[in-house]
Order: structure tokens, then sequence, then C-alpha cells
């Protein structure tokens, strides 16, 4: 009985130090190989990854993650899918609404999140009405951003043709042609809209 | 298109796997693989191990259940010193009592049931030393314990089955570690996040935005967390968060480590016992059960979300509710699924907002009894116990003595076989009606109607067993939960653990029988019949009456809301 006692500590202080060890490791071989990556793929504007609050319509919108058209329904209930990433220097969580497929809580944030895309012009899609599971979805499809296209044309002045090839362009296809579906990095596409207009 | 070459890929590697990595998995618990032998022998001579000396079934269980006890009190002492300790860039306090006892028991439980947001909870140290320690030990207890039932086949006239000790130092070092470390490199390479710096604050000139986005060592954490059907992500959105699981390789290689080892296994069974066709017969019963779920929860997702039809928008790309856009529904059903038929339980999105036929098909998947493929070495052990019940009831059949393997199987393996196969069903509902007739349990779930029944239920099932995904909506970070799940996590561990070692001592001691022409055959489409049958009875049926009141309620449900 000690000497089984004896060796599960000794075998779990064992572990632990050779878990440190591996994460040690893993973060040199990151940093040395891989050091845009593995200090979460941050740009001048902000992470490739981390979906943004994009509030004007001169922009291309990332699917509602923020606060945006919730806040005035229903607000509390909302657990995730706030924008989590507060600025003030402490991180919050990350996470999805979590309502469920029948919750009438989901049913009157979506009718609101319809309205509040027609009001800007838009016919919205799936994707613009429901929120991610991360709460900070980084993509949209390019079929979300062709619906997008007539309030970006409007509040830009480009022309809704010159938007269609600059989406065209900004497509990400499926990995290897089959692994996940096709995507749109927001933060990417509205980088180019701003090139665009500065041209 | 893209899902049907998905499904062709995975196919082909877990394939190659169940070959070829199988057969590699017989080699290192026979002791023939020796790549890493210095460190192997300087483990043994620090923990003071003779490797040649071999335990018998009360000796091994003892070892693993004063492990397992060790290997809590120091993860929940992690918790509770968390502030003192190094290693924690956002200067986070320690974990109340009851959340440490909880984590403590569900990651070594291999259960990874997380009532805390790992990004604002957890230090750095914490995620390492405590957690991510856990999921590289317990899937290789899981796979010790398989190995060991097995040897009860394998063997004649002993009374051993092996060293705890030696098989999980050798499943860590020559298979956990090495694999977790190159999907580790390729998870970096493809965006995962793997710093020890702290959040960064970043500010976007075009849009006046401000974040602060946390980081931390998450990408070899992620390797682990999938391989050893582990499930615990550094964040809380777990494999949903893109600094998890950045792209769609990154999404489909999670898949694939989540279903490597289980269904690799099933070929180590068969080398080990001399017939590879045995371990097909329990990888065929595996893969129907798989498919056919996989099949389901896919196009349950691709009919859309109930709430978001209603509103009027329609839904050509599926249910978009708390999924992914890189990924769609469809990947996304496919990793819930392969989630929840092994004791994993990652989320790459929303599994409260599946549809309820698609969150029906993740429940049932661990209703079976996570057999299908099951967990690290659990899902060979409890499948295995399963085909024994299945022998039993052909045997009963064709009134013989049934023998599975050339053993006898009599009446003190029957009952260790029973004990392990009911005490899931009982303790998960047990303390579902616990849950929901007080009020503590009621005042867990986020929705209303039977879609709250439905989170209570799917959290206990998660935790009897040791998934750990969740409907999300539930508050489990209460008193009643923490202690509540914990008792669930242990029993659905441990009262299989001990009576599956039991039945390995008990097997290893019988002589083989000679095969007849009225021996009934176990490696037969047969059989793979019979066993799909056992399993499909005792989870759906003594599951049934729970599910109509959640999910099939909820479907049946037109036009309303709740």
């Amino acid at each position: 009985m000690l000497i089984l006692l004896r060796r599960s500590v000794v075998f779990a202080v064992v572990m632990m130090a050779g878990t440190l060890v591996y994460a040690f490791i893993g973060t040199g071989v990151a940093q040395l190989f891989f050091k845009n990556q593995a200090n979460g793929s941050i740009t001048a504007n902000g992470s490739t990854l981390i979906g943004q609050n994009w509030k004007s319509p001169a922009f291309f919108h990332g699917r509602p993650d923020d606060a945006g058209p919730y806040a005035a329904n229903a607000a509390k209930h909302i657990s995730g899918g706030d924008n989590p990433l507060v600025a003030n220097g402490v991180p919050g969580s990350s996470g999805a609404t979590n309502l469920g497929p029948r919750s009438k809580v989901l049913l009157n944030n979506t009718r609101a999140l319809v309205a509040y895309w027609h009001s800007m012009g838009v016919n919205p899609t799936p994707d613009l009405v429901t929120t991610s599971g991360s709460g900070y979805d980084p993509d949209i499809s390019p079929a979300d951003a062709t619906a997008e296209i007539p309030m970006v044309a409007k509040a830009t002045g480009i022309a809704p043709g010159t938007l269609a090839t600059l989406i065209k362009k900004e497509t990400h296809g499926p990995q290897f042609g089959f692994l996940g579906a096709s995507y749109i990095d927001v933060l990417q596409l509205n980088e180019a809209l701003v090139a665009l207009e500065h041209r | 298109m893209g899902f049907f070459w998905t499904i062709v890929a995975l196919v082909v590697l877990l394939g190659l796997s169940w070959r070829y990595l199988g057969s590699y998995l017989a080699a290192v618990f026979d002791g023939r693989v020796h790549f890493l032998a210095p460190i192997e022998r300087g483990i043994y001579r620090v923990v003071g191990v003779d490797p040649e000396h071999e335990q018998s079934w009360q000796r091994y269980a003892s070892s693993l259940v004063i492990f397992s006890a060790i290997s809590i009190g120091f993860t929940y002492l992690i918790f509770r010193l968390q502030g003192s300790l190094p290693l924690n860039p956002q200067h986070l306090g320690a974990l109340p009592p009851v959340l440490s006892f909880n984590t403590a028991t569900s990651f070594v439980t291999n259960t990874n049931w997380q009532n805390y947001a790992g990004e604002t909870t957890m230090s750095y140290f914490s995620q390492i030393v405590a957690l991510t320690t856990q999921q590289f030990v317990t899937p290789a207890v899981g796979i010790a314990v398989a190995i060991a039932l097995v040897r009860g086949f394998s063997r004649h006239g002993t009374s051993t089955i092996g060293n705890f000790w030696v098989d999980i130092t050798r499943c860590l070092l020559y298979v956990l570690i090495p694999i977790a470390f190159c999907f580790g490199i390729v998870f970096v390479a493809q965006g995962g996040v793997q710093t020890l710096a702290g959040p960064v604050n970043i500010h976007n000139h075009l849009n006046g935005v401000t974040q602060t986005i946390p980081r931390g060592p998450i990408a070899f954490m992620e390797s682990i967390k999938q391989l050893g059907t582990n499930g615990g992500g550094f964040l809380n959105a777990n494999s949903a968060a893109p600094f998890e699981n950045p792209t769609g390789l990154t999404n489909f290689l999670s898949i694939y480590l989540v279903l490597v080892l289980p269904f690799s296994l099933t070929y180590t069974f068969g080398k080990m016992v001399g017939s590879v066709r045995h371990g097909a017969t329990l990888l065929a019963a595996m893969v129907i059960i798989f498919g056919c779920w996989v099949g389901y929860t896919s196009y349950a997702e691709h009919q859309g979300n109930p709430a978001v039809a209603a509103a009027g928008v329609h839904q050509s790309t599926g249910n978009t509710e708390g999924k992914e856009v890189r990924f769609g529904d469809t990947s996304s059903a496919l990793f819930g699924v392969a989630s929840t038929s092994t004791s994993t339980g990652s989320a790459n999105s929303s599994y409260d907002s599946f549809t309820p036929m698609g969150g029906m098909g993740l429940m049932t998947g661990m209703m079976l009894g996570e057999v299908t493929p099951g967990g690290d070495g659990s899902g060979l052990y409890t499948i295995l116990i399963y085909a024994i019940v299945a022998v039993f009831i052909g045997g009963l059949m064709i009134g013989r003595t049934p023998e599975f393997l050339g053993k006898k199987i009599q009446a003190r393996e029957i009952k260790l076989a029973g004990l392990a196969s009911l005490v899931m069903p009982l303790t998960v509902l047990i303390l579902t009606a616990i849950a929901v007739s007080v009020h503590a349990g009621r005042a867990g779930p986020l929705n209303a109607g039977p879609h709250g029944f439905s989170e209570i239920l799917y959290a206990l099932t998660s935790q009897g067993n040791n998934n750990g995904s969740a409907f999300a909506g539930l508050s489990g970070n209460t008193a009643f939960y923490n202690i509540v799940g914990a008792i669930d996590m242990l029993i659905g561990r441990f009262v299989i653990i001990v009576p599956a070692l039991a039945l390995g001592g008990a097997l290893a001691e019988k002589h083989p029988v000679p095969t007849s022409v009225g021996t009934f055959r176990t490696d037969t489409p047969m059989f793979v019949g019979l066993t799909i049958g056992v399993i499909l009875i005792i989870g759906g049926l003594t599951f049934f009456p729970a599910v109509s009141l959640g999910p099939i309620v909820e479907q049946l449900s037109h036009h309303r809301f709740f």
C-alpha cells in the first residue's frame, strides 16, 4: 500500500514535469518556425483569426456575434456572442449563445436581425442572422458577402460589379479542394476594400 | 461534394492506421518497441518499478485507483494554489473548492467536462501541468486497461495481466507523446496559437475597434486533447475557436485524431488474441453504428434551424446557428458525432443549438456506452464487455455454455459484464431524475421547455460516459452540478474499469476449450449483428423514455417556441 502511494506520487510528478518539458519544447519549435501563427496571426489591424465589430455600412460586416442588433432585444439572455473581447485589457471568454432550436429568444433575435439587415438594404443569408460557435467568427461565406454588396455599394459609391470581383478575389476555397467550406476573412476583405477606395 | 471526399479521405487514413498503427500498438505492449529505452528505463528506476514483474488484476486495479486518486489530489491542489504559481500572466486567482474538485475529477476520469471558461479562469501553469498532464495520462490508463483485458483472452492458466506502470509508460512514450507532438506542429503551422506570452491588445484604425485577445500554449494541448479522446480545450469555445482549430485541415485532422486510437485498438486486440478476424468483427460493429449516426446527424443538421426558418430566412446551407463559416454544417455534424461517439467531447460548434434530431444524434451517441468506437481504451474494453453479453445471449439461444475466443463464459464473467454494462445507464438516469426533482437542478438550464430537460439529461449522460461535451447553456458551475457531476464521472470511469480488470484476471486463469462444430462462432457477420443488437438494446431501450421527453418532444412541437 505504502509502496503504491510512493510510486503514484513519483509517477505523477514525473508526468507533470514531462508535460511541462513537452509544452516548452513545443513553444520553442512554434516560435522558431511559425512565429506569426504561434503568436495569434496578428496583422496591422488585428488578428485574421478573430472577428471584429464593423459598424459602418462602408465596410463588409462579419456575423452578428457582437452586441449590435441584440442590444435592444433581450440582451440579458445572451450568454455568449456579445463581442467577448472587451477592450479593457482583460480578455473575455469565447462561446456561442447556446440557444436551442425552438428557443423563443432565438426566434426574436433572428427576427430583429432580419429587420436590421433589411434596414441596411440587405436581404440576409442564414450566416448573417445567426451567431457562430466561437462568438468571434472571423469569416463569412462568399454568398454572405455578395448579399452585403448593396449596403457597401451605397455607402462607398463603388460599383456593385467591382465589389463582386473583389469578393471573388478574396474568397478562399476549401483546403485541398474539399476540406471545409469556402470562406472570406472579413478583416482582409475590408483592408482590400480600403485599398480599392484609395486607388 | 466536399463532404463526400472528406469521408473518403477519412476512411482511407483510418483504414491504413487500423492496420499499421494497430499492429504497432500490439508491438508496444508486447515490449518489442525500444527506441526510447533509456528514458523508459530511467522512469522505471525513478518510480521504483521492475519492468519484468507482472501484477495480478487486484494489484493492477489498486495501482490504477491509487494513482488516479493521487492525480486528483495534485490537480486539485494546483487549482487551489493557482494564484501563487508561475506562468500566470493574467494574474488569475485560485479556483473555488467545488469547481476545483469537479475539474480535477473531470480531467482525471478522461471526461474533460468544463464548468469554467479556460481563458478567464486557468493560468498557463494550470493548463499545462494540471490539465494537459491528465490529457496524456488518462488515455494511457484507458488503453492499459483495455490491453490488460485483452491479455485475459490471450493468456492461459496465469494469474497476472501485465504491469500497470509499464503499460502506461510505454503507451505514453511510444504512442501518445510522439504523435501529439507531430500533430501539434501541424496545428501551429495552420494558425494554432502556441506562446507563453499573455493576452495581446490590438487597435484597428479602420473601424476604431480595440480588442484584448487571449493567447497561450494552445496548439500542443489541442493535439493531445483530440488524440487522447479528452476534449477539454484551452478556450471556452473549444474547437470552434480559430486559435484552437483554425482551418478545414485542422478540423479534419481533429476528427482523424479522435477516431484513430479507438478504431486501431480493435486490430491490436485481434493481433494479440491471434485472430485479426475477431478484431475486424468488433470494428465492423463500431463502424456500422458510427456510419449510421454520421449520416443521420448530418442529414438532421442540413435541414436547417426551426427558429431561423420561422423568422422567414431561407436556409440552403443547413443549420448555421452556433456553427463556424469555415467548417460548414455537415463537417460540424461529422465532428460532433466523432466527438460524442468517442469519449472526447470537444466541440467545433454549439451542440446546444443543433436541431432537435441532430442534438439527439449526439446525445444517443454517448448513451450507447461510448463503444462506437468509444474512448482510447475505454471503447475497446466496453465493447468487449458488450461482446461477452452478446456471447451469453447467443449461447442461451442455442443452449450451450457460451465461449468467447476459447474461454468459457461462466457465472462470474456474466456478473462482472452485467455490472459493468448496467452501471452507466443506472447512474445517469437516477442522477437525471434527482436533478429534475430538486430546485438546484432545475435552476441550471438556459433554454425553456423540452430543451431545458435535454440540457440536464445531456450533462449527466456526458459526465457518466466520461465524454465531456455539453449542451452548454446549462449553468454547471453550481455546488449541485459540480458535486453531482463529479460523482457521475467517478462512477462512470472506475465502476467500469475495475470489473473490466476483474474480467481480465478471471479469463487469464482459464484454459482454452478446443473449438468444435458446436462452437458458437464469434467472428462472423452474424455475431456483428448480435453485438450491434446488444449495444442498441442496452443503450436504446434504457434511454428511450428519457430521450422521448427531450429531443423527440421538441422535434414534434411543430410551430411552437419555448
